[in-house]
């Protein structure tokens, strides 16, 4: 059950288990910025770059269009292929048009109705993911922010195409989550991954806003972390300095991935995929099992401590 | 995958429970203050009373095993996976080191902030999966998302009604992405129960916020939930503070989703597990699982199939085997 065929600097799923999570606070920190940099390409930029033949698609058939979330089809090696992504703003006006990519559950309802399209049609979804979470606000939980972010999870699980999930800037909270559902979920070099953003994190646990790098350091939400831990299956690599220094580069080094592992998935039976998803899914975690005598079974990825009990 | 049975007698929990020590009944710590009303309670006619008011219906918090015995026949129940307890992949600290926290949690009682188990409400089978929002604000780790998929799988496989009372802040922090990744793992729980046409009930109870209300409890077949429970994916608190909205005092509250169409009923405590009784009579389930992802997959070749099959823990063995031998509706002859 092993995906095969990703070969060359690609890194393949292997077993993680007794593996610390690494780097220090500083270069934690520096890839939290990055990951985060106001010149770092967004969805649209990889996508006029993978795929000029695009057509986006818009509003959720219900109430509205939810600018946080671009969606739309494609051509991509001649074939169409449905992608989905969040996407900030270059500018101040565009922030507060984009919302800073913050979508309530219209974005996500956006997305199943494309991701029905997808299925429909039989083209492969790809998701971009730079998020600093779902949209907090009154009028996006009376319409539904935690089922809209749960049936998109149901309906990433359910699809019968092939599906990637990219972290490409900041992937952060339920938010995130909503579109990572996918055969393969990856992160760019230089991106994140995290239960939420640093400074909200900061303002929970620390009692402090300010205290964001703290927080940063302790959740090492870095892309090596999550291969680490199972929660990427591949690092993609960026240019030299970062995505934002050449998003031609960029875009090239994500085609030669997505390209390579569609043909992978392609491969696969339907319903073997969705099984193979699932069950890619229900492994991740950590915990310990306490046995009648003896030393705990540590079951997942874990840092080592398994004598603790 | 060892798994510890914990027969609990109504007696012993009675005695253990209901019995306070003759120190205990002079401290005022025995008596609790009704937040809503100020009347105050004896601990023990609150409990016998369900921890519901019995001045003006407020709900108080209950412990996932309390909650167990008060919905359970006769109080009775079989607790599931009890050696399943948390690590520290992520080395954390933020105030305090995470193994400290755990720790501290662990000696209040419960093993994790799941409670999961095999019982009967009005005489009928069931698994339960209940939070307890006393250990680390009923947070969501990898201990909660294993035991909430495992007791998917159960009902599943047994065919019984898969229930789950929430209370929960959220995603255990502490445990970093992996914590969010349980929220992907509570779906493919449900997946399970989609496969085998097995009902999921949800009572949300207060509070269901964060992760758990942006996963499975948003999505159960049938959501109850209980009064004045928040039930939000962000806190009236956290709305507050990013779009200083002055947000009305209910906003959130279950009589409030109830009307915004994320509940289906409001339901006291006091009533609830007679309702799921009845709910789950009416749920009551037919014989085969009809058009199961299992069957659809069986009728594209047997010798796929079989191995598919095999690969799925949920399934009941009577049908596994069917699929195995090839012997299912549209499996006939198979193809090489």
């Amino acid at each position: 059950m092993k995906p095969s065929g990703i070969g060359g600097r690609f890194r393949r799923i292997t077993h993680r288990l007794g593996g610390a999570p690494d780097g220090d606070a500083g270069d934690i920190w520096k890839a939290i910025q990055l990951a985060r940099h106001a010149e770092r390409p967004y969805p649209l930029d990889y996508i006029q770059r993978l795929m000029p033949d695009f057509e986006e698609l818009h509003g959720d058939r219900l109430r509205g269009d939810d600018h946080a979330i671009v969606a739309g089809i494609g051509r991509y090696h001649g074939q169409p292929v449905v992608v989905i992504g969040q996407q900030k703003g270059r500018d101040a006006e565009e922030r507060v048009f984009r919302n800073f990519a913050m979508s309530g559950p219209g974005g996500y309802r956006k997305a199943m109705r494309v991701m029905a399209l997808a299925d429909k049609l039989g083209a492969p979804v790809i998701t971009l993911i730079d998020t600093p979470g779902a949209f907090a606000g009154a009028e996006a939980e009376i319409n539904g922010q935690g089922g809209a972010i749960a049936t998109s999870m149901q309906t990433m699980m359910r699809l019968n195409v092939p599906t990637i999930a990219v972290v490409i800037g900041e992937g952060s909270s339920g938010g995130a989550l909503a579109l990572g559902i996918a055969d393969r979920v990856v992160m760019l070099e230089n991106s994140t991954y995290s239960v939420i953003s640093p400074e909200g994190a900061a303002a929970i646990l620390w009692r402090d806003a300010a205290k964001a790098q703290l927080a940063a350091t302790a959740f090492k939400p870095t892309a090596a972390n999550c291969y680490r831990w199972g929660v990427a299956d591949a690092v993609v690599p960026e240019p030299e300095g970062g995505a934002h220094t050449d998003h031609d580069a960029a875009a090239r080094l994500l085609d030669g991935y997505l390209s390579r592992t569609l043909r992978t998935l392609e491969a696969i039976p339907p319903g073997e995929r969705r099984l193979q998803r699932r069950e890619r899914f229900r492994r991740i975690g950590a915990h310990r099992e306490l046995p009648t005598g003896g030393t705990a079974i540590v079951v997942g990825v874990d840092d080592g401590q398994s004598g603790r009990s | 995958m060892a798994r510890r049975q914990i027969q609990v007698s109504i007696d012993r929990l009675r005695g253990h429970r209901d019995t306070p020590t003759p120190r205990a009944q002079k401290l005022p710590s025995d008596d609790r203050a009704c937040p809503k009303c100020s009347s105050h309670y004896r601990s023990e006619e609150m409990r016998r009373n369900l921890n519901v008011c019995p001045a003006c219906g407020h709900h108080f918090a209950v412990g996932g095993r309390e909650r167990l015995q008060q919905l359970s026949d006769d109080g009775v129940y079989d607790e599931l996976w009890t050696e399943l307890r948390a690590a520290d992949p992520l080395r954390f600290v933020d105030l305090q080191p995470y193994p400290k926290r755990v720790e501290a949690a662990e000696a209040k009682g419960a093993s994790e902030a799941l409670v999961c188990a095999d019982a009967r409400i009005g005489g009928r089978p069931c698994v339960i999966a209940v939070m307890d929002f006393a250990f680390l604000g009923g947070s969501m780790g990898s201990v909660v998302g294993e035991k909430f998929a495992r007791a998917c799988e159960r009902a599943a496989e047994r065919r019984v009604p898969f229930i789950t009372v929430t209370a929960s802040g959220g995603a255990r922090m502490q445990e970093g992405v992996l914590a969010l990744m349980q929220m992907a793992k509570t779906i493919v729980g449900f997946e399970a129960l989609a496969d085998a046409g097995v009902p999921s009930i949800v009572v949300l109870a207060h509070p269901t916020t964060g992760g758990v209300w942006a996963s499975f409890s948003s999505i159960g077949d049938v959501t109850y939930a209980e009064p004045g429970a928040l039930i939000a994916f962000s806190g009236p608190r956290v709305i507050e503070q990013t779009t200083r909205e002055k947000l009305p005092d209910d906003f959130g509250m279950a009589e409030r989703q109830l009307e915004n169409g994320h509940v289906d009923a409001v339901v006291d405590r006091r009533q609830l597990a007679g309702r799921l009784a009845r709910l789950m009579g009416i749920l009551e389930l037919p014989e085969a699982p009809p058009g199961s992802l299992a069957l659809q997959l069986a009728q594209n070749g047997t010798e796929r199939a079989a191995r598919v099959a095999q690969a799925l823990p949920h399934l009941s063995r009577r049908l596994r085997d069917r699929i195995s031998r090839g012997d299912h509706p549209g499996g006939e002859g198979g193809r090489p």
